[in-house]
């Protein structure tokens, strides 16, 4: 359901994105993990029209919606209010399927979004883009500065979204083991392509993560122990 | 006695045109981060305008609306000429507004001459306190909290308010959920331009305006805005009122010629007091 093909994306002269190609059919989950500086959140930017490509492709076949890095609440208005205008490309103003989905935001309606905890916040802008009704989320950082505990709860609601409507996920996740358990296939990103590709569990074993996330340190026993206890 | 309240009702009249003018500077700055100095034009082409459809025969309570809703397309057209291409500079628009208020005003020459224009307003005068205050004061002040009143509705309950309210509180995340954010700044300059054709229409009964009317009534709706930290309508309106009571207090008891003086002191005066707040907000 999503093409993206020999994509480019420059901000001025430098390059983010270098000839990317990815394919997500409808219903999968996939990760993207890398370092930073990767073009991780330029790609989710570009997938969800906010930016430009140089040249390739970006082709969706249905709606798509965001969950930003950071939150981004519309900090001033209410939690409803911040989920009405998740609805507004479609003009979408029933909550009810959001608040099936996500329980808790019914409670908190009427509270001022800057005013709510990280995970809370996390919470409502998952609810936004669901107001959207979404064939594909794509959600950058889920756990950013979030205790672990929200963050199962969260990924808990995207497996539930994902078995319960079939919305297929773009998750991008510096938690590299999050991402592989909430996600089957898994892309490692770096300098803005893409390096490694195939099942999370495969890929998690593979030298491009160990090299994404660690760099050719030539202390490859101390790398695979560290990264044993990323992924674990 | 009587006097001071006359004083008091004139300066709550002239100020609630203030907080008119002052509150289409909040609602363009907000969306865009543009200062819209077109917006003291925009109220003297609603009075002139006000004048030329009333004398035209058309109704009052047909002309007036008529010549706020042409007012708004002005704002609209000034919008459009600002805010240029995706990613100007606010900078850059604000020097724009500069330049269409001038053309306004040569617009303004061309259509009405160089003669103040005051077009018939409420006839009579009505006691209060003991002081006779003219009818058509009382009348600004009505329309002034009926205007206002509307403004916090749209804005709190409406979809589209609502959406330029998000644009205002944050243009990414309103960009992502998919609002033009653009479209919603134009729609913050009709806004706007209906507001300060409101003004024009409201004020020119009373004072009669002619093209050299734009910087002092842009002048006091801008200290009125500053007031409100050009993000609150509300605190705009009590800056409004402020500065029309205390322009007609000096006038009154000093001297008439000193009102704009007084307008750009208290400006100042807030912008100083204020300047923390605007750091604060602006880093919001």
């Amino acid at each position: 359901m999503l093409h993206i093909d020999d994509l480019v994306v420059r901000y001025g002269s430098a390059v983010a994105i270098d000839g990317l190609s990815l394919h997500v059919e409808a219903g999968e989950m996939v990760a993207l993990v890398g370092p930073n500086g990767a073009g991780k959140s330029t790609l989710i930017n570009t997938v969800t029209g906010l930016l430009s490509p140089a040249s390739g492709s970006v082709r969706c076949e249905g709606r798509v919606a965001q969950v930003p890095e950071g939150r981004q609440m519309f900090a001033d208005m209410t939690v409803e209010d911040n989920l009405l205008l998740g609805g507004w490309s479609i003009r979408n103003r029933d909550l009810s399927e959001v608040f099936d989905l996500l329980p808790d935001l019914a409670g908190m309606r009427r509270r001022k979004a800057g005013r709510l905890s990280g995970g809370q916040q996390q919470m409502v802008a998952v609810g936004r883009a669901l107001m959207a009704r979404p064939d594909l989320l794509a959600i950058d950082e889920l756990s950013l500065g979030l205790a672990p505990l929200v963050v199962a709860e969260l990924a808990g609601h995207l497996r539930v979204l994902n078995r319960e409507r079939g919305t297929a996920v773009l998750l991008v996740e510096q938690e590299v083991g999050l991402a592989f358990d909430v996600c089957a296939r898994a892309c490692v990103l770096e300098a803005g392509r893409v390096v490694a590709s195939g099942p999370s569990a495969s890929v998690a074993k593979s030298d491009a993560v160990r090299r994404a996330y660690f760099g050719d340190l030539g202390q490859e026993e101390a790398g695979q122990a560290t990264m044993t206890e990323a992924v674990t | 006695m009587k006097e001071l309240v006359t004083y008091l009702v004139s300066g709550i009249a002239l100020g609630s045109s203030f907080a008119l003018i002052g509150s289409g500077f909040v609602v363009v700055h907000r969306v865009t981060r543009v200062v819209n100095f077109a917006q003291g034009s925009i109220a003297v082409v609603g009075g002139m305008l006000s004048a030329t459809l009333l004398g035209g025969r058309l109704p009052h309570g047909v002309a007036e609306p008529a010549a706020v809703a042409i007012c708004g397309v002005v704002g609209l057209t000034v919008g459009f000429l600002a805010l240029g291409r995706r990613g100007t500079p606010p900078l850059i628009s604000l020097i724009v507004t500069l330049g269409v208020s001038m053309l306004i005003s040569a617009a303004i020459i061309w259509l009405w001459g160089q003669d103040p224009v005051s077009p018939p307003g409420l006839d009579g005068s009505a006691t209060l306190l003991g002081a006779t205050v003219e009818r058509q004061r009382l009348l600004v002040v009505g329309a002034t909290v009926l205007a206002f009143a509307a403004l916090a509705l749209f804005f709190s309950r409406s979809y589209v308010g609502k959406a330029l309210t998000a644009s205002a509180s944050n243009p990414f995340a309103a960009r992502m959920v998919g609002i033009d954010v653009r479209r919603m700044g134009l729609l913050a300059f009709a806004l706007a331009g209906m507001l300060g054709g409101l003004a024009g229409v409201l004020v020119a009964p009373t004072n009669a305006v002619s093209f050299y009317s734009d910087l002092p009534l842009a002048l006091s709706g801008f200290a009125a805005a500053v007031f409100g930290g050009l993000v609150s309508p509300l605190r705009t309106l009590v800056g409004g009122l402020g500065l029309g009571i205390a322009g007609q207090l000096t006038a009154g008891y000093l001297n008439g010629s000193y009102q704009t003086e007084v307008a750009l002191l208290l400006m100042l005066v807030i912008m100083i007091a204020r300047s923390s707040t605007f750091v604060h907000e602006e880093a919001k």
